[in-house]
């Protein structure tokens, strides 16, 4: 009984995991169809916009969920600005600068902070499930993906830039044609999605030890959720990260993490041999 | 006897080569010693201290004169944490700067990288690592404690202050496979059961459903063989479950690279660990070297096993060379199959003339607020995993890592 619970609160644990380090990468990708390879750097950025916030005595939830997302959402719009803009509509082309990018600021981020590994303890102790102990962090993370996919949804449902950047999104030259500026609202776009991103790192930095190429531990599994996702932003992101989260935390309860980590990428290729659109092309079909 | 062509041209060929050699060996105003480490990268928390220490030990013997009245010259390589480039710049010391000595190497992989071109080049080489132990080859000579130095002293230790069922977590190489093993050996040994043994790769980082797999087995003790920046997050994530407090835990490896100063004293405090240097050991030794450390580098407080180790292979490797009183690889072998040892910071250090690893202290510690405070020092152990294996008194040729 004890240890169903503990292994529902993993497997949930996984799925926000999962929701919240693919977000960002959901909007600029899945919204504006940039691919940005940058995002696990965007991530790693957060963290270390954490850290710094954190030693320098800012409360850390204040440095997690205020900080990391305005530096790195800042950094975004000026990558934006001098870079993404010119390449919209250009695929190829944007995955090779935004990899440029990437190894920038790695090398940056190694300049600065040194290619040593840096950590901030976990600010929510853990608690006992009878026998067991949990993470009390884990639903920390939980309530996080679960807030923000309510907040995904408000923003894009219920206000009026919601209908604006959707629309933008589907056709630009239209919205043009009713005065709104294509270019300012893929900017403001690809502004949240760096924010989100520099959320997702600044969340998961308590939890390990950060080295400025950190980002490449993340940045396969959040194209992966988003991918197999497909066209709907929102329930294409709960669906493939619960199918994910799922597999994987079976198989490193079963087996072992590592097990875990090749059950999940078997599952993403079956799933997109058989919807190579993404679940939502099939599921879910016209939700947001 | 009958010569062919060929076999004539050989025998030449090599004669020539044999009489080069010591000219070219005798040729330079200087001693050259080669450094391999990884002072970049995921392993530079290892790396860049040992360079330090290396580089310590160098001025000091400089500024004490030289060794047969030459200047020791460094020749260093940054190998970037990344396997591939050990097996380029070993070539590049041996054959092209033809290195006097190589000091270096870090991971167990780096080592096995280098060694057989060191073997081959006839260039002496100290490996200042712990290490899993086994390794039996006359060119090598390695100074870091091995499994039985260290796990016989720190398994017993564990067990007594926790209870007989353990669990081990190792790195999924040849460090963290071998280590297990012998951690097994010393579990059974003292009457214990090794109930759980999980592998992680060295990018792993997120442990919560080993966490939950332990409680389910129940251990009463957890030992911890993991290694690098990544694996730290574990002992991160068994804390932030409360776990710390429920099941005791030892490791074979955190502190080596000074973790106990990443951790909080919240998340470090109460692990066990087993090494032959510690920040907080009181001897003259240790304040004298703390001291040159802080006066070269401005803080001591990098300071870590291997930097120590490698701190004391340069120390010993000097030492042998005056002895031997020429630069001759067999003549310098000799002296140190004699059995010579130095005062290090970690302690008294003797070379082991059989296996060619060190008979050292060994400091029982445990983390206590960011520091390793000692409990108890076992005084000279032998390296007898090695010793039951490797006899290169007997065996001059073997060139075999044995394992148990």
């Amino acid at each position: 009984m004890d240890l169903s619970f503990v292994f529902l609160v993993e497997v949930l644990y996984a799925v926000a995991t999962l929701v919240v380090i693919s977000a960002g990468l959901a909007v600029v990708f899945g919204m504006m169809k940039v691919i940005n390879l940058a995002h696990g750097e965007f991530m790693m950025m957060g963290g270390y916009a954490t850290i710094t916030a954190v030693n320098l005595g800012v409360n850390v939830f204040v440095a997690m969920l205020v900080i990391a997302p305005l530096v790195v959402g800042l950094i975004g719009l000026v990558v934006e600005r001098l870079v993404i803009r010119h390449l919209y509509g250009r695929l190829v082309d944007t995955m090779l600068a935004t990899w440029g990018l990437s190894l920038f600021f790695v090398g940056m981020a190694t300049m600065i902070f040194g290619n040593t590994t840096t950590g901030i303890s976990t600010p929510i102790p853990g608690f006992a499930v009878g026998d067991y102990q949990i993470n009390g962090y884990n639903f920390f993370i939980i309530v996080v993906a679960v807030a923000l996919l309510v907040l995904l949804f408000a923003v894009l449902r219920g206000t009026r830039a919601g209908l604006i950047a959707r629309g933008a999104m589907q056709r630009s030259d239209m919205a043009a044609a009713l005065g709104y500026s294509p270019d300012r609202i893929y900017m403001a776009t690809f502004f949240c999605g760096s924010a989100l991103s520099g959320l997702a790192g600044a969340i998961v930095a308590p939890l390990v030890g950060l080295v400025p190429t950190s980002g490449i531990n993340y940045i396969a599994k959040s194209f992966i959720t988003v991918v197999a996702g497909g066209p709907s932003l929102i329930a294409g992101l709960v669906s493939s990260a619960t199918s994910f989260g799922v597999v994987n935390q079976v198989f490193a309860f079963a087996v072992s993490p590592i097990m875990g980590d090749v059950a999940l990428l078997v599952t993403a290729v079956i799933l997109l041999r058989l919807m190579p659109q993404g679940i939502t092309s099939r599921f879910f079909k016209g939700k947001l | 006897m009958s010569l062919n062509r060929r076999e004539l041209l050989g025998g030449a060929a090599a004669l020539t080569a044999a009489s080069l050699l010591p000219r070219v060996a005798m040729a330079g105003d200087v001693i050259k010693l080669g450094s391999i480490l990884d002072t970049s990268g995921p392993f530079d928390a290892y790396g860049k201290p040992m360079d330090q220490a290396m580089r310590l030990a160098v001025q000091e013997i400089n500024a004490a004169g030289g060794l047969l009245g030459k200047q020791v010259e460094v020749t260093a390589y940054d190998t970037q944490s990344d396997m591939a480039l050990y097996s380029q710049y070993g070539q590049q010391l041996t054959r092209q700067d033809k290195v006097d000595v190589v000091h270096g190497g870090i991971l167990s992989a780096s080592r096995e990288a280098i060694r057989q071109t060191m073997r081959k080049t006839k260039t002496l080489y100290f490996y200042n690592v712990l290490y899993e132990g086994g390794v039996c080859d006359r060119n090598i000579f390695i100074n870091g404690v091995t499994p039985a130095q260290q796990v016989e002293a720190l398994v017993p230790y564990a067990m007594k202050k926790s209870g007989p069922k353990v669990y081990i977590l190792a790195a999924d190489y040849n460090y963290g496979q071998i280590t297990s093993r012998w951690i097994q050996k010393f579990v059974a040994e003292n009457g214990g059961e090794v109930v759980g043994n999980d592998f992680f790769p060295l990018d792993v980082s997120d442990f919560g459903s080993t966490i939950a797999k332990i409680q389910g087995v129940g251990p009463d003790l957890v030992i911890a063989p993991l290694v690098g920046g990544a694996h730290l997050s574990f002992f991160r994530q068994w804390a932030a479950s409360g776990m710390k407090d429920k099941i005791a835990l030892a490791s074979t490896t955190l502190g080596v690279g000074n973790e106990q100063k990443v951790l909080t004293p919240e998340e470090g405090d109460g692990i066990m660990v087993a090494y032959n240097y510690s920040q907080q050991l009181d001897t003259p030794e240790n304040k004298a070297f703390k001291t040159a450390w802080a006066a070269a580098y401005g803080s001591s407080d990098n300071i870590h096993e291997t930097a120590v180790s490698t701190y004391q292979g340069v120390k010993t490797w000097a030492k042998a060379v005056e002895m031997a009183g020429s630069m001759d690889r067999d003549a310098i072998i000799a002296a140190l199959e004699s059995g010579i040892s130095i005062d290090g910071p970690g302690g008294k250090i003797t070379v082991d003339p059989k296996t060619h690893h060190a008979v050292l202290d060994v400091h029982l510690m445990e983390f206590e607020n960011q520091e390793m405070k000692v409990i108890e020092t076992l005084p000279q152990r032998q390296p007898i995993d090695t010793q039951a294996v490797c006899d290169l008194a007997s065996n001059p040729n073997d060139n075999t890592q044995y394992e148990l």
